[in-house]
């Protein structure tokens, strides 16, 4: 196991030793990616993988911490155990299914709210460029319907393992069960639920095929929700059979260094989240 | 009932509608994913695509018959590659694992599970592909073999881990030695669970496609033998949807089904396979 993570390491890093060498440091904040002339710079696909993942935790961490509210305080177990695992049935779908279903009904339906709004709003820099339906907002959209049964099935299991006498003690002194919910449950789980957050963000920046079915694939950097833009993942699933190029080459495997080294991080820092919350429940607060 | 008192009252039901509202657009989303594709796909589904080639572009017709070949070719070196590994090093986990070289192993494993599937494909790419000299079945069963193995290997941890301790000692009180213990007694008391677990980490690597686009690549013909390109279906799906053929588009729909059905198919399946008890006499 520890054999795989640092093979995968060590070949991502002697692979993409020409670009290193060649682009230094600067790599990651140019935003030049020009195959011909041999200029690489990765900015916009950081910028787009970053953007996507935000408007994705954006719609999915309300939703999904609604839906676990729902599922753990309210419902009783019958109905909510069989809800969750439906819920959690949309993490097995494939992600190139996700994709197929964004191409054909969430872009064309994009792109018609985009003609709607574009009139109105078009002023505004969020909202600005013309109509393509494909880019950072359908991106965004598909990657939260993908990540939210990550937050729901994790945060459910952690505000399940929030002991009773918390909440009958909120509950005791006066307060209303929801404000029992945001006072005392919520806060008492607040860890496990960053944790499950961490975890679909460590998804949502990975996430390949979808994303590179409907973001458009275009490396520049607009304010606009509505401008087509690129990510990490997406631009090495596009280009790395037809990078001809020592150099092409060495700069894809390096924003999979990146892309790596920013997952690794996200999911250490997640894996250590939730094991604090139950490796020592009811230690935090006494 | 004093004005307060009515406002946090109303607070309440207002949030906890919200609430509700979040569940039901989650499960909605899922009603509508699997009724959309079910209906595209089956208007979409015929015999022939399951027993012919891909049709020349242009072309009404033709199947994915060789992508299901391939696919099933794939899932079989994934598992040869996979499971093995997976398996056995759940099994040192659960049995002897109890130092920091195990959690050290454990955490790794989960880590792992979170790399981009994409990140695979390339570091494959450059120990399988490049030593070859082109693209193959056998790069991408590896590529997904090595997918499999965190899933393997934690969900065969966690079900050894469900034996009873007293089951072991028995075996060992009867004089048995530690190995015969694991293998003759741990195991198959665990075996339904460790079974549905490798199924599972099976059904998670089938709907893969990105680890396949820089290892399997694709092919619009049978693919003889383990050393050629092959299609696969997540590949097929990604192809066809993004052509900008009427025709290609209702394949790629018709594979969606198809990919979909044995996804979830095996995901209730392994659900109620463990319903009924991962471990015996636990």
């Amino acid at each position: 196991m520890i054999a795989i993570a640092g093979t995968i390491a060590i070949v991502l890093l002697r692979r993409s030793a020409l670009a290193r060498a060649a682009f230094g440091w600067s790599f990651l904040w140019t935003s030049t990616w020009d195959p011909v002339a041999l200029r690489f710079g990765a900015l916009p696909f950081i910028y787009g993988t970053l953007a996507t993942t935000a408007i994705a935790i954006a719609i999915a961490l309300p939703l999904g911490l609604g839906a676990a509210v729902c599922l753990a305080e309210l419902m009783p177990r019958r109905l909510a155990d069989p809800l969750t695992f439906l819920i959690e049935l949309l993490v097995a779908v494939p992600s190139v299914i996700y994709g197929l279903v964004g191409v054909f009904v969430l872009v064309p339906a994009i792109r018609s709210l985009e003609q709607a709004v574009g009139p109105v709003l078009g002023s505004i820099p969020l909202f600005a460029g013309p109509a393509y339906g494909v880019g950072l907002l359908a991106a965004g959209i598909l990657l939260a319907v993908m990540v939210v049964p990550f937050i729901v099935s994790v945060s459910r299991e952690v505000l399940l393992a929030v002991p009773q006498t918390q909440r009958d003690a909120a509950l005791a002194l006066g307060a209303t069960r929801w404000e029992t919910v945001r006072d005392v449950v919520v806060p008492y789980a607040r860890s496990g639920i960053l944790g499950s957050v961490f975890l679909a963000l460590a998804r949502a920046l990975g996430e390949t095929m979808a994303v590179t079915m409907v973001i458009g694939n275009r490396p520049e950097i607009a304010a606009s929700l509505f401008a087509p833009a690129y990510t990490m993942a997406a631009v090495l699933a596009n280009e790395f059979t037809e990078a001809t190029d020592e150099v092409y080459l060495a700069a894809l495997v390096e924003i999979a260094l990146v892309l790596f080294a920013i997952t690794l991080a996200i999911n250490a820092l997640a894996r250590l989240l939730i094991a604090s919350v139950r490796a020592a429940p009811g230690a935090q607060r006494p | 009932m004093n004005a307060t008192y009515r406002h946090r009252r109303r607070v309440e039901r207002l949030m906890f509608g919200a609430t509700a509202g979040a569940t039901v657009a989650t499960l909605g989303v899922l009603v509508f994913l699997l009724g959309y594709i079910a209906w595209q796909g089956a208007t979409s589904l015929s015999w022939s695509f399951f027993t012919a080639l891909p049709a020349p572009v242009g072309e009404a017709g033709g199947g994915m018959a060789n992508a299901i070949v391939g696919s099933a070719k794939l899932l079989l070196t994934a598992a040869l590659v996979g499971i093995p590994v997976g398996f056995l090093g759940g099994v040192y986990l659960a049995e002897y694992g109890r130092g920091s070289l195990a959690s050290c192993v454990r955490y790794a494993a989960d880590v792992l599970n979170g790399i981009p599937s994409i990140v695979i494909g390339i570091t494959v790419y450059a120990l399988v592909v490049i030593p070859i000299g082109h693209f193959s079945t056998l790069a991408g069963g590896v590529a997904l073999g090595v997918m499999m193995v965190p899933v393997a290997l934690r969900s065969t941890e966690e079900f050894l881990r469900l034996v009873p301790d007293s089951l072991r000692e028995a075996a060992l009180a009867l004089g048995a030695p530690r190995w015969v213990t694991i293998v003759r007694v741990v195991i198959p008391a665990a075996s339904r669970g460790i079974t549905t677990g490798l199924l599972l980490s099976l059904a998670r690597v089938a709907g893969e496609t990105a680890p396949l686009l820089f290892t399997a690549l694709n092919n619009r013909f049978w693919s003889p033998g383990w050393l050629q390109p092959t299609a696969s279906l997540p590949v097929m799906i990604f192809t066809y949807a993004i052509a900008p053929y009427e025709d290609w588009h209702r394949q790629a729909w018709a594979a969606g089904l198809v990919l979909l059905a044995l996804v979830l198919g095996t995901n209730v399946l392994a659900r109620f396979l463990l319903r009924s008890g991962a471990v015996r006499s636990a």
